[in-house]
This record gives structure tokens, sequence and C-alpha cells, in this order.
């Protein structure tokens, strides 16, 4: 019997996929249930909660527009846990490598802000990968050399890098016209990500699509992605038949960690404008949780994606309807994680 | 320079205190060979509540109590998971942190800014009149005192009690535990009973005996920081208490400086515990795998 | 035990199974492998619960639901892998066990007690020990004083005299003597015959799940018991050794003074000295964990030479990775199939890639010949006689024979020049055993070099063309089979005369 025939290859994904979306849904379901009597918990009007964030997410196009632009870093920093996750590594430092991204990506466009568009944002975009990549690089080669889980490292790392982008925004790059304001001078006209028509859909949604495509092909079809999947079968076998693991450690890490520096990118040149602290309200982790409630599975990741846009769009409405803290819609996100984990038994 | 160096000392006792307390509640739980990232969640719980309590009641003794009660709840959503659902340790850490990032915020939004008189301060009488290191050492709260006497009791459990050699074993191998007689299942929730207990009192001493305020996600990554505290004491009780008062050390320098007005931005002296952690970690880090609990990580599957 | 029936999801490990055993009495349990002798014993120490029949102990009918009820129905039981904590001393793993330890634990007093228990029945105990420093045979002892400090009147004993040496197997037999004198009852499943016949006072066979009959010792012989086993006798041919060994041509294998560094618990290697030449096997005797894993982990390239110098076909090896090794031309057939050459999750044909990405690799890695690996493993397959499985199913989801043969047939489809074998025909019944020692015969034939590491002299013996034996990471020793006998090999695997020197 030969490999099975594309179609068939295919359906089994698709059937897979539907299976998956039908997983998740329930845990989805009942965790919104279970935050409704939070909310109620608080003396808050559930119903009314929800139908705001609905009819402000997807009750129209503008609403629509601003979800897919929620949307775009997500899928990003899940696809950014989704890659060394298939060697089993936990890369939990989406939010420091996006930052680091964000500062390199700042620094092209200060630096080189006179530049036309053409060639700085190309630039951009490469300090963006580059800075996440390295920042993941550093626990990549602490976890390959048998030091530190990458874990522990990601997490410390996320904290060192919120750090260090309040040092560059408080002291070399402060906006010299800004009243004080911890942000930095704005980006030349050149340094902003085009957009599509009146929306804020930006260019960086057409990188993360790419990115989830590029992802999916390499690992099913590619010999890169075979030897990805036997070392997250079984590591020592893979070292045994000469898969070398260590390499695959580092460059996932690298890998990963650029795609979330993509997203840190994308956000200060399309969103911002300028590189602020409030720069990413927990992306990094919710790309954790996105690629964890889709089980790194590529399609899974697109669909939780839009689903946690919709959520996190609905924090920033709650916090402005209800008086709720934005951190609020952590609650939500644990709690579905909490639904998802107590629902798989015996899984890794 | 004596002034620097008795607030660093008194800085370094203070801030290191809710870091033992943590790593204390970390220590038993990873003996028991379950590793809780959602420690940072727990510690946040702790925080909020036993501010709450200080606020509402006054008294410092009940938030703390308080404090200690809620850690220990709020740890049993882990650990239903992680022990009767079996799920991913790590996963459900992290899931525990977010939810205790976000409730806390919630319980605590309407009481940011108050102001609470905290826990007193017990000065020892004449030993805290002692010339030059006195009053650094002996004018503290009595939860700082309390720190090393608890992780002597807890020493003794671990290694003199029936309940203490069943923990460990668990933690080293469930399965022979299990042949054994012993029930690992609630041996790890007694443990991570104790565990929330000591998370939640570490919450509270922050934000009623240090900070004597609320914010956001005050703990700040120190949860994590026990966690890498935890290994580099190679899960021994003296080198948690050295580690602990040396990583409060390095989070009180930020202020020490500022106050001697070092011009080294806050930000980067900030950084200070945390690349210590990384560093730390990555010296002792291979040694680690052969000081730690043999089953850390990994899920009992129980009877068929 | 009467009428124990229990099924697990694709078999029925016991049907209708009735067994008896007395105080003053040993009686031993053989059947193949996967015949449900384990299974049984389990039951009756409450870690499975049986889907029916009834248990009685001293003609009370009782419930056995976990192992902690048994006990307090005093029986212990020994088992394969010992349930025993590695870090911690022999004396917190025996208190441990005790049913009804003290919340604060008298430790001077269970010291006193084990040493007490250990004179009596010769087995030297020392209570302060940890664990992980003894030898398979002192854990075993550990485990019996254990079982005796706990009160235990029946005792069971799963597969005892594995990675035991023969002496160590003699010594061990006394004791259950001793036991038997003082009225203990004991059972111990095996698979051994010989060993049966030596010691057992009745024999029960199993087969299939089933009781094939029960036999006094004095009227068992092997042939009863084998057809008892297999329901015909089998003949099992010794494999016979055409030609003598050794080719022409530089030895695939050379090993000049090589030693290694060990963390943790590894056993370290010294000053290995090791020729493997074409067309030869060369058996590496030893009681597990004296070195044999890091050895053959060492000529596949996973850990490296501290000092010395590893050449394969002349090259200088020393520093290569593990690919380039593979690539050369060398095999690896583990001992446990599944978890040390396999991924379980990935498909038998993913499992056959992986074996060698670089060739069945296209376009630069961008797509993967799958119809070559098929052919590939289907060609070396059919060499070995064996129907090809269902490609697309997991790995994980094949039977423990089967999957053990599909990495057999991977590694000789790339025909290797050097192989290292690990126990190879370890928990595989007979028939695959006699196909799996045909092939390395046949491949030592085509002039390749084995390194067959084993626990099994028999095989050792039939197999081998020269014979080193391992202990405690040295070179005990070097003969040729027609040479020496067992007992001797048996007592350089304990130590030879550096050991017993010392012992009383």
């Amino acid at each position: 019997m030969t490999a099975p025939p594309e179609s068939a290859r295919l359906a089994i994904a698709w059937r897979a996929g539907r299976a998956r979306l039908a997983s998740v849904a329930a845990p989805a379901g009942l965790a919104l249930v279970v935050f409704a009597g939070v909310l109620l918990a608080f003396g808050k009007n559930p119903i009314k909660a929800y139908v705001d964030i609905f009819s402000s997410t997807l009750g129209s196009p503008y609403g629509f527009s601003e979800t897919l632009v929620k949307m775009t870093p997500l899928v990003l920093t899940a696809v950014a846990v989704a890659v060394p996750a298939k060697i089993w590594l936990i890369n939990v430092g989406g939010e420091g490598q996006l930052y680091i991204g964000a500062i390199f990506a700042t620094w092209g466009a200060l630096t080189f802000g006179h530049l036309p568009g053409w060639l700085l944002l190309p630039l951009m975009v490469a300090l963006g990968f580059l800075g996440g990549g390295l920042w993941g690089l550093v626990s990549g080669l602490l976890r390959a050399k048998g030091w530190v889980s990458e874990t522990i490292s990601t997490l410390l790392m996320n904290y060192v890098a919120i750090l260090l982008l309040n040092y560059v925004v408080f002291g070399p790059w402060k906006d010299p016209e800004g009243v004080n304001y911890p942000q930095t001078a704005e980006f030349a006209p050149a340094a902003m990500l085009p957009v599509l028509g009146q929306s804020r859909v930006h260019l960086g949604l057409a990188l993360g699509l790419v990115a989830v495509g590029l992802f999916a092909f390499f690992v099913s079809r590619t010999r890169w992605g075979l030897e990805m999947r036997a070392i997250g079968g079984n590591a020592d076998a893979a070292r045994r038949n000469g898969i070398p693991v260590g390499r695959y450690v580092v460059g996932l890490m690298f890998i990963g960690g650029g795609l979330a520096g993509l997203a840190g990118m994308c956000e200060v040149s399309a969103i911002q404008g300028r590189l602020r602290p409030s720069l990413s309200p927990g992306y990094g982790y919710t790309g954790f949780l996105i690629s964890w409630m889709a089980g790194g599975h590529p399609l899974g990741i697109l669909g939780a994606a839009f689903l946690l846009a919709v959520v996190t769009a609905g924090g920033d409405i709650l916090q402005m309807t209800q008086a709720l803290p934005g951190s609020v819609v952590n609650i939500l996100m644990a709690v579905i994680l909490f639904v998802i984990l107590g629902r798989r038994t015996g899984e890794r | 320079m004596l002034g620097l160096a008795r607030g660093l000392l008194s800085g370094a006792i203070v801030s290191g205190t809710p870091l033992l307390y943590a790593t204390l509640g970390e220590l038993i739980s990873e003996r028991a060979g379950i590793v809780n990232l959602g420690l940072e969640g727990v510690m946040l719980v702790g925080a909020v509540v036993g501010f709450i309590t200080c606020v509402s009641t006054g008294s410092a003794t009940l938030a703390v109590t308080a404090a200690a009660l809620a850690g220990a709840l709020f740890n049993m959503i882990f650990a239903f998971l992680v022990i009767s659902r079996r799920a991913n340790p790590l996963a459900s850490g992290l899931a525990l942190m977010f939810c205790g990032v976000g409730l806390s915020a919630l319980l605590g939004a309407p009481y940011i800014g108050s102001q609470i008189g905290g826990l007193p301060e017990i000065s020892i009488p004449g030993l805290a009149d002692l010339p030059l290191l006195g009053p650094a050492l002996f004018a503290h709260d009595a939860l700082v005192y309390l720190a090393a006497p608890v992780a002597t009791l807890l020493w003794w459990v671990l290694f003199f009690t029936r309940w203490g050699l069943s923990l460990r074993a668990v933690g080293e191998n469930p399965v022979a535990a299990f042949a054994a007689g012993r029930n690992p299942h609630r041996i790890q929730y007694q443990a991570l009973v104790v565990a929330g207990i000591l998370g939640g009192i570490a919450g509270a001493h922050l934000s009623v005996g240090v900070a004597k305020a609320w914010a956001e996600w005050m703990t700040a990554g120190r949860g994590f920081i026990a966690v890498a505290l935890v290994i580099f004491s190679k899960w021994h009780r003296l080198r948690a208490i050295a580690g602990a008062f040396l990583f409060g050390g390095a989070i009180s320098l930020q202020l020490q400086m500022q106050a001697l007005g070092v011009p080294i931005s806050a930000f980067l002296l900030d950084m200070l515990p945390y690349v210590l952690s990384l560093v730390v970690l990555a010296i002792w880090g291979g040694a680690r795998r052969h000081a730690a609990p043999g089953s850390l990580g990994r899920v009992f599957q129980g009877t068929e | 035990m009467r009428g124990i029936t229990k099924a697990f999801p694709g078999v029925v490990a016991n049907d209708t199974v009735s067994f008896d055993v007395h105080g003053g009495e040993i009686h031993a349990l053989v059947g193949e492998n996967g015949a449900g002798k384990s299974t049984l014993m389990k039951i009756l120490y409450g870690f499975y619960r049986p889907d029916a029949g009834e248990i009685r102990i001293a003609g009370r009918p009782v419930q056995i639901r976990s192992p902690h009820e048994a006990r307090e129905l005093r029986i212990g039981m020994v088992f394969q892998e010992f349930a025993q904590i590695a870090a911690l001393s022999v004396a917190d793993n025996i208190a441990l066990f005790q049913a009804n330890l003290p919340a604060v634990p008298d430790m001077p007093a269970i010291a006193r007690r084990i040493e007490e228990i250990s004179r009596r029945y010769g087995l030297g105990v020392d209570p302060r020990a940890p664990i992980w420093r003894l030898s398979v045979g002192e854990r075993q002892k550990v485990e019996v004083v254990k079982l005796l400090l706990a009160d235990a009147r029946i005792l069971i004993f799963d597969e005892p005299t594995r990675g035991l040496a023969p002496q160590e197997v003699a010594g061990l037999f006394r004791v259950f003597a001793d036991l038997r004198r003082d009225g203990y009852a004991v059972v111990f499943i095996t698979h051994k015959l010989a060993e049966v016949l030596a010691c057992a006072d009745r024999i029960s066979v199993m087969r299939r799940g089933r009781i094939a009959g029960t036999l006094r010792r004095s009227d068992a012989t092997e042939e009863t018991l084998v057809s008892l086993m297999f329901g015909a006798p089998v003949a099992e041919a010794p494999p016979s050794r055409r030609g003598p060994a050794g080719l022409a041509g530089p030895p695939h294998l050379e090993l000049r003074s090589v030693s290694t560094r060990a963390d943790g618990r590894a056993v370290s290697l010294r000053d290995i000295d090791l020729t493997v030449a074409p067309g030869e096997i060369v058996g590496v005797a030893g009681v597990s964990g004296n070195g044999q894993r890091e050895l053959g982990d060492l000529v596949l390239g996973l850990v490296r030479c501290a000092h010395g110098v590893k050449l394969l076909r002349g090259a200088d090896a020393t520093r290569w990775p593990v690919a380039r090794i593979r690539a050369s031309g060398v095999a690896f057939i583990p001992e446990d199939a599944l978890t040390m050459a396999g991924a379980a999750r990935l498909t038998v044909l993913e499992n056959m890639a992986l074996g060698d990405t670089r060739r069945y690799a296209r376009h630069g890695g961008l797509a993967i010949d799958w119809e070559g690996a098929r052919s590939d493993l289907a060609r070396s397959l059919a060499r070995l006689g064996v129907a090809v499985p269902a490609l697309q199913a997991p790995l994980g989801t094949l039977s423990g024979g089967t999957v053990q043969r599909v990495v057999l047939a991977r590694e000789i489809a790339r025909r290797p020049k050097l192989i290292v074998a690990f126990y190879p025909t370890r928990g595989l019944d007979v028939r695959s055993a006699i196909a799996t020692r045909d092939l390395l015969m046949a491949l030592r034939e085509d002039g390749a070099g084995v390194l067959l590491i084993s626990e099994d002299l028999a095989e050792l013996f039939a197999l081998s063309d020269r014979l080193v034996v391992l202990f405690r990471g040295k070179l005990a020793g070097a003969r040729a089979p027609a040479d020496t006998s067992i007992e001797d090999v048996g007592y350089l695997m304990t130590g030879g005369p550096e050991r017993h020197d010392r012992s009383a």
C-alpha cells in the first residue's frame, strides 16, 4: 500500500480539524457560562456584556475589521508557540519576544526614517523577526545545553523585555515633543504598514496567514517536518536515528521568537505608530492559549485566534461600558483553559 | 556606606521574606512531584485578599489568615486539574496564573489607593538596639521573624515524619509509593494545600507587610523567581533561605540605589533579579537533574 | 483463587483460572510471555480487580481492592521492576512500606529489625545504604526484607531471576528454601524451566490466559512442561554455525582505551579495548546495569568518549555525530524498540523514513520519497519472512513483537556493516526469536560485524564467535565460547576475582 493520495490526506486533516473545532466549541461554551457567573457575582449584567461584545465585534463591518486587526498579532504569537511546541517546547515568552521585536523595529524606523517605504518596511520586518528570534534563541540555547527549562527562561525573560522597553521609552528614545509621556517619537509614514481601504486591517494579517500556511506545509510535507515530528514523537529515538535534536531546539525557538517579534513589529508599525509600554495587552500569553486550544493545528489556530480576538476586543469593551479592569478578560481566558485541561484526561 | 549596607540588609530581609514563603510552598509542591507555575496567581490572590481583609477589618493577623485560606482554596483548582484530571501541569499552572491575575485585578480594583496600617513592626527589645546591624536585623514584622522557623519546621516534617516520607516517596516514584500502600493523590492534594497556604502568606506579606498597598500584578514575577529558587536551592531548605534573601536583596537594590541618587535607570536595576535567576539556573541547572525529585512534572495514572 | 477472569481491551488475560498455594510450599507459575501469569498475581496483590471469580485466604473469601488490602491479608509481592525509590535509603523504603508506621517513625528501631531479619536469612542488607547504589541482586534482597518486616506470609516473586548471575540465582533459591522451612508460602513466576525444576514443589503452567496443568516436581520434566506451555513440542534447533569467523578487511569497530564520563547514576566505561572484525559476532555478557547501555550508546555516538579512540573501518569516528555514524553503516537494534527507536504516534511508514531522513528527502528536503521508503521496508520485511503491516497504523498500536520486527527491518534495509544488537530476542515469542537469530547469522555471513549485548547466556554462547564480559564499566575477560562455560562467565559477570575474594 502506497502513501495515501493527496485528497485522502487532506480529507483526514480536514476531519481532524473539524473534530478539534467541535472539541473546542463545547469548552468555550462552558467557559462563557462560567464567566457570566463571575460577572453576575460582581453585580454586572452578563447578557448586556455579551451583547455589547457581540455588536461591537461582529455586528458591523467596522467591528469586524477591528476584530481582524486584533486577530493579526494573535495569529503570529500563536504560531510562535506552535512551532516549538511540535517538539514539546513550551514557549511562554511570546510577550517578551514581541516587545524585543518591536524595539528592534523601532530602532529601524527611527534610524532609517528617511528611507522610502519599500526599503524601510522590509528592513523593519527583518529587524522585528531578528529581535524576537534572538530573544527566543537565548532560551533555546539554555534548553539545548540542558541548563534551564524553556518554560521558566521565557517567562523570566518576559519581565526583562518589558523593563527594557520601559527603559528605552523613558530614556534614550523618549519623544522630545511628547509632554513627558512614555513613548518614542512618531514614526515616519514610510515606516507604517499599508492598510486595507478605510479600515485598520494591515499587511500584517497577510504575514500571519503566510506564517500559518508555511507552518502547515513544512510540518506535514518536508523532511524537516518529519524530523520535527520524530523528535516530538520520541526525542530519544530521534537522537538514535541521527536527528540533531539540539539544533532543532535552538532553531525552532529562534523561529518562534522571530514570529512573535514580527507581531511586535506589526503592532508598532501599523497600529501604534510609535513605541509605548502599552503595546501589548498580553498578546504573547493569549497566543499561548490559542496554540494550546488548537493543539498546534494550523486551521485550529486560525479559528481560535478569531475567537480570542473577539474575546480580547470584548475585554476592551467591558472596560469601557462596564467599568471593569481590562485584566478581567484574563479570567475568561483562564476559565477556557481550565475547562479544556479538565476534559482532556491523560494527554500531555 | 554603612547606611547603604544597613539599607541593603534590611531591604534584603524584607523583600526576601515573601520570596522565601513562596519558595517553601513551591518546594513542598515539587517534593511531591508537582511543578506549580501558577504560584504567581496564588500569591496575587493572597495579596489581594489579605489587603482587602486588612482594609475591612483593620486586623493584620486576620488579613494574613484570610490570605492563607484564600491561597489554599485557589490552589485547589490547580490541584484538581493536575491530580484528578491528570492535566498537563505546566499548562495548568499558567492557566492558574492568568486566573489569579484577572481575579485579583477584579477584586482589588475598588481598593487601589487605599491605605492601611499593615503589619506592625516588632522590635526585639535589646537586640534591636545593637549598634550597626541591630535595627536592620531585628526591627521587622512578625512574618519576617517566622520565616526561618517555618522553614525549619517544614524540614523537620519532610524528613522526620511519616507524612514527609510519603510525600518524598510520591515525588520520587508515585508507582512505588502506591505499591507501598500510600495514596499518592491524597498526599499530593495535601501538599498543594500547604503550598497554597504558604503562597497566600507570601502574597499577603507583600501587600500588607512590605508595600502596604495594592496594585495590579504587584508580584511582578516573584512567583517565577520562586520556582527558580527552588531549583537553585536543590530542594533543600538552607539554600532556599539563602537564595531568597539574596534575591530579596537584588529586588530591593533598585530602591537603595535610587535613595542614594545613583544615576542608573531604575528599569535596568529592576532587571537584576530576573537576570540573576537565569544566571543561577544556568549555572546550577545541569546538576538539577540529579537533585530533582524523580517524578517531577509527570502525572500519576492510578489503578486500572 | 478460583474462576478468576480478567479482560483488558483486546485481550483476555485470565480466563477462569484457579490457583492455590499452601504454607511451607514453593509453587511456581510458568508460561510464555503474555500467558497471563503476571496479571493473575497482580490481581492477588490488588493491582487489578477480577471481572469474575473469587479469592480465599485461609478458607475465607476476601475482596482485595488495593495493594493496601493485600498487605493487610499478609500477601507480599516482589515485582520485576522493583517498587523501590532509588533516591531514598533502604530503611526509608522499608519504613514506607510498613502498614502501621507511626506519624513520627522510630527509624533506629526499624534499622535494628532490618538487620535482624537480614541475619536470619543470610541476606546481607544494610539499612543505611541508598538504593541507587545497590545491584539488582541486592535490591531484590531488600524487597524480601521489606515483605518479611511487613509480616507477609504469602510471598509472590515476579521473574525474580531476571538480571541475576548464576551464583545469585542459587543464593535466591536457598532463601526460598529457608522461607519454606519457616512456613511461608512462596509463589514465583518465571519462564525459565530449568529453574523451576530445580526449586519448586509444585508447578502450574499457564497458556493463553488459562491454566494448562499443575504438576508436582516429581512428575515434571522439561518436555512435559514445554508441551503444556505450547500445546505441542517445539523443536528449537540450535542455530548452526557455518564457517569460521573473520573475513578480510579492516575491523568494523575498534575501541582503543575508550572511557566515558557518565553523570549521575549512569555507569562510566573505563579503558575499553574492543574489536569487531568483519564476519564476526562479538557477544557482550553482563548483568544489566554494568555499562551495556553506555557501550551501545558510545558506539552509536550518543555518548562521547572522554578518552580513547573509536574507529569505524579504520576511520577515526571518535567525534562523529550520530547521523554520520549511522550513514557510515551502523545499525542499532534496541532492547525496547518502541521506547528507544521508534515514535509511537507516528505511522509505520513514517518510522521507516525517519530512520534515514537524508536518504528519503527530495528537492533539498521539501518533499519525502514515501514510495521509496515503502519498498525498502517491504523488501526488508520479506527477508525476515514477515508480512508487511498496515503502513498507516501508528507504531504504538502494533504488538511488541511486530514493532521489534519493523525496527529490525528498518535497520537492515540500509545494508549495515556493523550492527549493535541489544537483548534482541527479549520479549519475543519463540518463532520470532529464532528468526532474529537466523538473521544475525546471515548478516555475519555477508561480512557484517555484530556486537551482541545480551543477558541470555545460552543465546550468547550459541551465537558468538568471541565473548567478552562487562562488569562495572570495565571488560572483565575475553573468551572463545568453546573454551569456557556458563559458570565461568557467570563468575566474571559478578566481579570475578576482584569481588569474590573479598566476600566470605
